[in-house]
């Protein structure tokens, strides 16, 4: 049957094109295609893979960011602990040498009001005692000049005297 | 005649599909066989001929679709046939003779002899005869198969070599364009044809000639799908076309065949001795039958769907009414979208068994014979 018997003409140019089209592709087609598409492959892999790392270095920065931001704050706690620890023990050396210095300060001036006082007393006794050998002499002078009535004080005030 | 031969015919491509379309035919058969009672008395001697003579014989018309021809027939205007010329190519005992198709004035039936080269060549069914005798020259005619190899051939080429232009430009980009639609199938070439049957070592060797068969094979189905000019040639369904791809997977699978290979074929390991000389008979035949049932199926597949879809369209013209034709294009309609499926599917099929020859031949086998009994059922 016709059909199934192939004819020598198109085996022949069958042949011809195809070889040449094998020839052709694969040089200009199939190889530029499937290198680019292979060194795109090996990019896209790369780059996965890079990613990848860069992530994990990313993760381990971050890690690293954080021990450092936590010791930072204990650092700072350290210190505001330390400042505050300062401050107090300053601000209570203040007031103990404040009232200490207050103390003496009173002291002295207690002192003096007392010295003071003692002075004015002295004078005021001073005084007190010019005054009343002044006024004593005046009424000796006046009793004096009078003997009788001199001598009934005297009694008296030896009556007054012995009650004591 | 020619109708019960169509139908005949008709019958066994469409068998599959149910008996139900079978049971329908055998009713049209009856009817239809009116006509051809009416010019009976006149042919009653030579009915085979009567049909050719009165009207519309589908036969002949599948049969010169799907047969080559010098000339590539495009359409009838005005009763008649309007054809693309094309250079006729004879080797003959005084050697090479060239001319053009149209000095057969259409003729196919050997009535027109035509002068050329001090030699008379008449045109026999698409067969050039010398004039009066029934030796034939060499005929390396571009007919209208070669034609349409040529023309797929130079698409191929347009298309792939426009692809890798993109390549050649553009470094590590995403795939645009052209190069864009022609990447995943390459993938798939490479990725779920080759690399599944071929050793990776191996794999980069065989890839670029895969990608050539299965686009070769692809891309003219789908030209021989297309209903007009410049498709529509049965190139793929022409056993001449299959037997050369046939032939080069026999040649590179055993031109690559390994020693593992040729030992498993000749004198096969682990299988008891006497079993052997059996075994390599049967591998040796093995060894040709492959590529030949590749052949086959290529052949069958494509030349059953121009048949199919051919025999379809006929079913308006054997029934002369034009109320036939919603039914008729419905089921081309089917039919030519189920061929687009066939068309990728037997490409699919035939780069997929030949990567699997490759693979076979240049396969290492780890010799231990337990494998073997386990791998050789």
């Amino acid at each position: 049957m016709d059909l199934v018997t192939p004819g020598l003409g198109l085996i022949v140019w069958t042949t011809i094109v195809f070889l040449i089209l094998v020839f052709l592709l694969g040089k200009f087609a199939w190889k530029p295609i499937l290198s680019a598409v292979q060194a795109r492959e090996e990019a896209i892999d790369q780059a996965l893979k890079q990613a990848e790392s860069a992530r994990a270095e990313m993760g381990k920065l971050q890690a690293s960011n954080e021990q450092l931001l936590k010791q930072a704050r204990e650092e700072r706690e350290a210190i505001v602990k330390e400042g505050r620890a300062m401050r107090d023990a300053m601000v209570a050396e203040a007031k103990e040498s404040a009232s200490v210095e207050a103390a003496k300060i009173l002291e002295s001036a207690r002192t003096q009001i007392h010295q003071e006082k003692m002075a004015a007393v002295t004078e005021l006794k001073n005084q007190v005692a010019q005054l009343a050998v002044d006024m004593a002499e005046k009424v000796l002078r006046a009793e004096l000049a009078q003997p009788e009535v001199a001598k009934a004080n005297i009694d008296r005030d030896l009556k007054d005297l012995n009650l004591n | 005649m020619g109708l019960g031969r169509f139908f005949t015919l008709f019958t066994a491509v469409i068998m599959p599909l149910g008996s139900v379309l079978a049971s329908e035919e055998v009713g049209h058969s009856e009817h239809s066989s009116a006509p051809v009672e009416h010019v009976a008395d006149e042919h009653a001697t030579d009915e085979a001929h009567a049909p050719k003579e009165e009207g519309f014989n589908p036969n002949e018309l599948i049969m010169h679709h799907i047969a080559d021809s010098h000339g590539w027939h495009i359409l009838d205007w005005d009763g008649h046939a309007v054809s693309l010329p094309l250079p006729v190519i004879l080797w003959t005992n005084d050697g090479l003779v060239v001319f053009s198709s149209s000095e057969f004035h259409h003729d196919t039936e050997g009535h027109h002899v035509v002068n050329a080269g001090g030699q008379q060549f008449v045109n026999k069914h698409e067969k050039i005869y010398y004039a009066g005798t029934e030796d034939k020259p060499l005929d390396f005619s571009i007919t209208k198969n070669v034609l349409s190899l040529i023309m797929g051939a130079v698409l191929i080429v347009l298309i792939f070599l426009s692809a890798a232009r993109f390549y050649a430009k553009n470094t590590n980009k995403a795939p645009r364009g052209l190069a864009s639609f022609v990447e995943p199938l390459i993938l798939f070439v490479r990725d779920d044809i080759a690399r599944g049957a071929i050793p990776e070592k191996h794999l980069n060797r065989f890839v670029p000639y895969l990608l050539t068969l299965f686009f070769f094979i692809w891309v003219n189905n789908l030209l021989g799908l297309v209903p007009f000019f410049p498709g529509g040639a049965n190139l793929t369904g022409n056993i001449a076309v299959t037997l050369v791809l046939a032939a080069f997977t026999l040649i590179i699978t055993n031109v690559n065949g390994t020693k593992d290979y040729w030992m498993h074929i000749v004198w096969m390991p682990g299988v008891p001795t006497p079993l052997k000389p059996i075994l390599a008979l049967i591998e040796l035949i093995g060894v040709f039958t492959k590529p030949f049932s590749l052949m086959i199926r290529l052949f069958a597949n494509i030349t059953a769907g121009h048949i199919l879809v051919l025999s379809l369209v006929s079913l308006i013209f054997i029934f002369e009414s034009v109320w036939i034709s919603p039914g008729s294009i419905v089921l081309t309609l089917f039919i030519s979208t189920l061929e687009l499926l066939v068309a990728a599917l037997q490409a699919y099929v035939f780069t997929m068994l030949t990567a699997m020859s490759f693979g076979a031949a240049v396969e290492e086998h780890h010799h231990d014979d337990h494998a073997h009994a386990e791998g050789h059922h």
